[in-house]
């Protein structure tokens, strides 16, 4: 058993988990940061990428509408390698409901909320694939962000400070004294191995899992979850989001980034956290909302599906989901008896960061330590850490350095045995052990059209040779990893699609007997 | 558009060139059919080289057979429907016969284990069950039966294929393994088997590479490499190959498309047309209607030459999803050449598990089309579609060649049986 000290251990490395360790690092606070997959696994890495302007709530929920105005204005200043400022739209098309559309620039009158209008044939003029049946147009401040680099360079400005980062380790159950906590022990997921943590702090930080987080410290958050489903398309279909000028609704958002742009979302509650599969029939409803929008969206080719669930902390007032304030919960678990416990959870990716200052504030509070919130001011760093999740860097870094040895490991997106090592580098820094799963997550590895058919074979080749894998570790990283790309792919095959899946499963079952679990007797039986 | 008028008058059109389209017109050459073979990019230059007859059943538990034709018994019994069940047992296995007689005539060696499945090792260092095996994989089975001492090597250079990840698997239950990486003799940064292949046709290459393979030999008493000894003269360079290194020598399959598919290829395409087959290579059917016969009249392009094919029967063969044979939208799947009904699942989420790797298989895989016993396509009304059409190879319904090992064993048995059904209904 391992035992780890800290000043403060945040529990989750999600935006807020990973912004909470910049934020206190930056305050020259000390922490540890763990996490029981890898970064951005919840909510955080299955949402939009959508760094909002704050017209999407200025409807339903003013305060969170200017929250966002204000937040997103921040992250565009700080952390521009981050951000792709798009502009968008908010649209309407013929039925939808015109008294919302002629309230509209009223409420972001009143939140401070820029929105202009455009002329219909103007509007059609900067995005050709606008229905005909266009109502209305507005133009606002809304942009994309790659939710995995945010996270990435979060993570690396702490560490750069002197917090560290522990990924794949489950809180397994706090040791309480008195009115404190006094341990925390965790469970490596893979090894099993148990590490124990003294801390003066914990922050509950783990999106929808706080729930049972704070049940390990036998304190009751009422969460409520919501699965939202969304769409990858193959090609970028817009230049700017594109929001539906209506009541929050299914599939009413497209948000472009890189090569792509990203459809959604359904809003439906669920129990299950941890086994999220995205369904035909949420990808054939998300199509046909999206289509009335965008007709394109009805012959496009979509090469992934995702799910994530929002975790909304319960309250009394209404059935929709959506009516749950977005606005983000912190509590301080002194009221329920535990002095050095803080849990934050909800909101949005827009608003992380003021999450992470509100909740580094009671840390702070709580510590004795009076020094001030510099994420207000001060930019990102612009680490190594997430650039190559960017589409569109590899192929060019792999251009520029035309070195004929430096071969392709990945054909679709072009990661080269260079860019691989790169990463397996990054990740050694902090002495992880790579698999295909944290290549993937750290690259556009698997996510081209191939859907990680040749490059999954060829990374595990790669890694056999480099002696990262040993003996039968490669046949299940390679489970794994195909596994999670299926998990994105299943709904979507028809036509092309269905054709590359048959292929994939002709080369991993018919050639290679990847589904066959032979037992070690068995092994030995054909061998 | 300019349309050119030929017109081509035969007694069978294959639609196919994958394995059961290679297999249909060459049993149909053999019985003196006047037959001509037409299909787009063969699916054959995906195939391992290795042919299946059957190795697992039932695919939910994965259980292996060494036995082949007990595990089509074992299938049978408990799925009459696999198309096998339109087979008669002698004539499956007269059509591997004659199928395996064609490919050693064309000087690709194939061996099987004494009527048993043998095993091969995959380039991920897997083992799995399959029956026909190339003659150049061959001293593999044997060393890995017997862990013979060995030397297995790979390329600088040629991604995808480790030595070492193949040891790594192995070596617990054949310690006796060594890797070694060899620079291949015309090295380039990045190499591909084919031309890997094309390169060691020429003795000096294989010699040169020999040469360097000796160096690093010590007490293996056998070696494994990548799939890359030749394309058509495969066992004249595995022979020399051996001669030079004074131990035997095997390939292992590699990652499709590979040497092994390829080799097979080549066959179909040069092979075929000596013993009589007219091939419409890199063609597809556009259009087909009946005359009054009931002969087919196909028109088969590109569209600017059309040409026009009157058969008095045909073998679709067409393949599935990858191979066009079915095609599909969001609604559901669909034949593209006859628009025949498919069996298919109700919906499309039950279409696949929410597991690749499922030891099931997925629902969609049993799709396809249903026949009668002679294999002719049923139309909605539960008859056949057409008198004088049959169905072959992995276009059939209620099978999962990919889980059961069954691929080339069922296209090749269920040619035989269309052919000889095609004669038999035609005569009478």
């Amino acid at each position: 058993m391992t035992l780890l000290k800290t000043d403060v251990l945040i529990i989750g490395g999600g935006a807020t988990g990973t912004g909470l360790a910049r934020d206190l690092a930056l305050r020259g606070i000390e922490c540890v940061l763990v996490e029981k997959e890898d970064i951005n696994a919840g909510a955080s890495g299955r949402n939009h990428g959508l760094l909002h302007s704050g017209a999407r709530y200025v409807s339903s929920d003013q305060e969170a509408a200017k929250e966002c105005r204000e937040e997103g204005d921040l992250i565009k200043k700080l952390a521009p390698h981050c951000v792709e400022n798009t502009g968008g739209l908010f649209v309407a098309v013929r039925g939808d409901d015109e008294s919302y559309v002629s309230d509209f620039p009223g409420w972001c009158a009143d939140c401070g909320i820029p929105a202009t209008l455009l002329d219909i044939s103007e509007a059609r003029e900067t995005e050709p694939e606008l229905s005909e049946k266009l109502l209305a147009a507005y133009r606002v401040e809304d942009a994309s962000i790659d939710p995995f680099m945010l996270s990435l360079e979060n993570i690396a400005h702490a560490q750069k400070l002197g917090s560290s980062y522990l990924r794949h380790m489950k809180v397994v159950g706090f040791d309480k004294s008195g009115n404190r906590i006094r341990t925390i022990s965790l469970r490596n997921t893979f090894s099993g191995k148990q590490t124990l943590v003294e801390a003066d702090q914990v922050v509950n930080a783990a999106g929808v899992w706080a729930g049972e987080i704070a049940a390990l410290a036998d304190i009751k958050i009422n969460m409520i979850y919501s699965k939202g489903t969304l769409l990858v398309t193959q090609n970028r279909i817009s230049r700017q989001v594109i929001n539906r000028l209506r009541k929050p609704s299914d599939a009413d958002i497209l948000v472009p980034g890189g090569t792509v742009s990203i459809i959604g979302t359904t809003s439906r509650r669920t129990e299950h956290l941890d086994d999220l599969f995205p369904t035909v029939r949420e990808v054939d409803y998300i199509i046909q909302q999206g289509e009335e929008m965008l007709p394109v969206l009805k012959k496009t080719r979509y090469i992934r599906a995702y799910s994530g669930v929002r975790p909304l902390v319960y309250s009394e007032s209404g059935d929709d989901d959506r009516n749950v304030s977005r606005g983000f919960t912190l509590i301080d678990h002194t009221k329920d008896g535990l002095e050095n416990f803080i849990s934050i959870t909800g909101g949005k990716l827009t608003t992380f960061r003021l999450m992470a200052e509100k909740t580094a504030d009671i840390v702070c509070r709580h510590l004795g330590v009076s020094n001030p919130c510099k994420t207000r001011t001060e930019p990102f760093l612009r680490t190594d850490q997430g650039r190559w999740t960017e589409p569109g860097l590899a192929p060019r870094e792999w251009m520029k350095k035309n070195d004929p040895s430096d071969v392709l490991l990945c054909e679709c997106e072009m990661v080269s045995e260079s860019a691989v090592d790169n990463i397996i580098a990054s990740l050694a820094q902090h002495r992880k052990r790579p698999d295909l799963c944290s290549i993937g997550l750290r690259s556009r590895v698997g996510k081209g059209p191939c859907q990680g058919t040749f490059c999954s074979l060829r990374i595990a080749a790669y890694m056999y040779d480099k002696g990262y894998f040993l003996a039968r570790q490669g046949k299940g990283a390679l489970r794994e990893f195909l596994q999670k790309r299926w998990r994105g792919q299943r709904p979507l095959l028809w036509n092309t699609h269905l054709a590359q899946a048959e292929l994939q499963e002709a080369i991993h079952c018919g050639f290679l007997g990847l589904e066959l679990e032979l037992s070690e007797k068995d092994q030995e039986l054909f061998a | 558009m300019s349309m050119s008028k030929s017109e081509i008058y035969c007694d069978l059109l294959v639609i196919g060139s994958g394995m059961a389209g290679m297999a249909a017109s060459l049993f149909a050459a053999k019985r003196g059919i006047n037959i001509v073979q037409t299909g787009m990019n063969s699916e054959l230059s995906f195939a391992s080289g290795l042919l299946d007859l059957m190795g697992v059943h039932p695919v939910g538990q994965g259980r292996v057979w060494d036995d082949p034709w007990a595990a089509i018994d074992a299938l049978l019994n408990d799925r009459p429907d696999h198309p096998y069940g339109f087979v008669k047992k002698e004539d499956i296995r007269a059509s591997l016969k004659e199928f395996m007689a064609f490919l050693n005539d064309s000087n690709f060696l194939y061996r099987t284990n004494h009527d048993r499945n043998s095993h091969v090792i995959t380039p991920i260092g897997t083992v799995r069950p399959t029956y026909c095996v190339p003659g150049n994989l061959w001293n593999g089975v044997l060393a890995l039966k017997e862990k013979t001492p060995c030397l297995i090597l790979d390329f600088k250079g040629l991604k995808g294929f480790s030595a070492r990840q193949i040891s790594e698997v192995l070596k617990k239950t054949w310690p006796d393994l060594r890797t070694s990486r060899i620079t291949f003799p015309s090295y380039a940064p990045e190499l591909h088997t084919e031309h890997m292949a094309r390169e060691l046709e020429k003795p000096e290459t294989c010699e040169k590479l020999a040469g360097k393979i000796l160096g690093c030999l010590r007490d293996s008493e056998v070696v494994g490499m990548p799939a890359v000894l030749g394309v058509t003269r495969s066992h004249e360079v595995l022979s020399l190959m051996e001669r030079k290194l004074g131990v035997p020598v095997f390939e292992i399959p590699t990652m499709p498309p590979s040497v092994p598919g390829l080799r097979l290829k080549k066959i179909s395409e040069t092979m075929l047309p000596k013993i009589g087959v007219h091939p419409l290579l890199q063609h597809k059917v556009t259009r087909v209607r009946n005359n009054d016969a009931g002969d087919f009249i196909f028109e088969i392009g590109p569209s600017d030459h059309i040409i026009t094919v009157h058969a008095k029967g045909a073998v679709l063969a067409s393949g599935r999803f990858f191979g066009k044979g079915l095609g599909s939208d969001r609604e559901g799947i669909y034949e593209t050449v006859f628009n025949l009904p498919v069996w298919q699942p109700e919906s499309r989420s039950l279409w696949h598990q929410k597991k690749l790797l499922d030891p099931g298989g997925h629902l969609i895989s049993q799709a396809g089309l249903e026949t009668d016993n002679h294999l002719r396509p049923l139309d909605k009304s539960g008859h056949p579609a057409f008198e004088n059409l049959f169905a072959a190879g992995s276009v059939l319904a209620h099978q999962d060649w990919m889980r059961m090992k069954c691929g080339s064993g069922l296209a090749i048995a269920t040619a035989y049986h269309a052919v000889n059904s095609f004669l038999e209904l035609t005569s009478s």
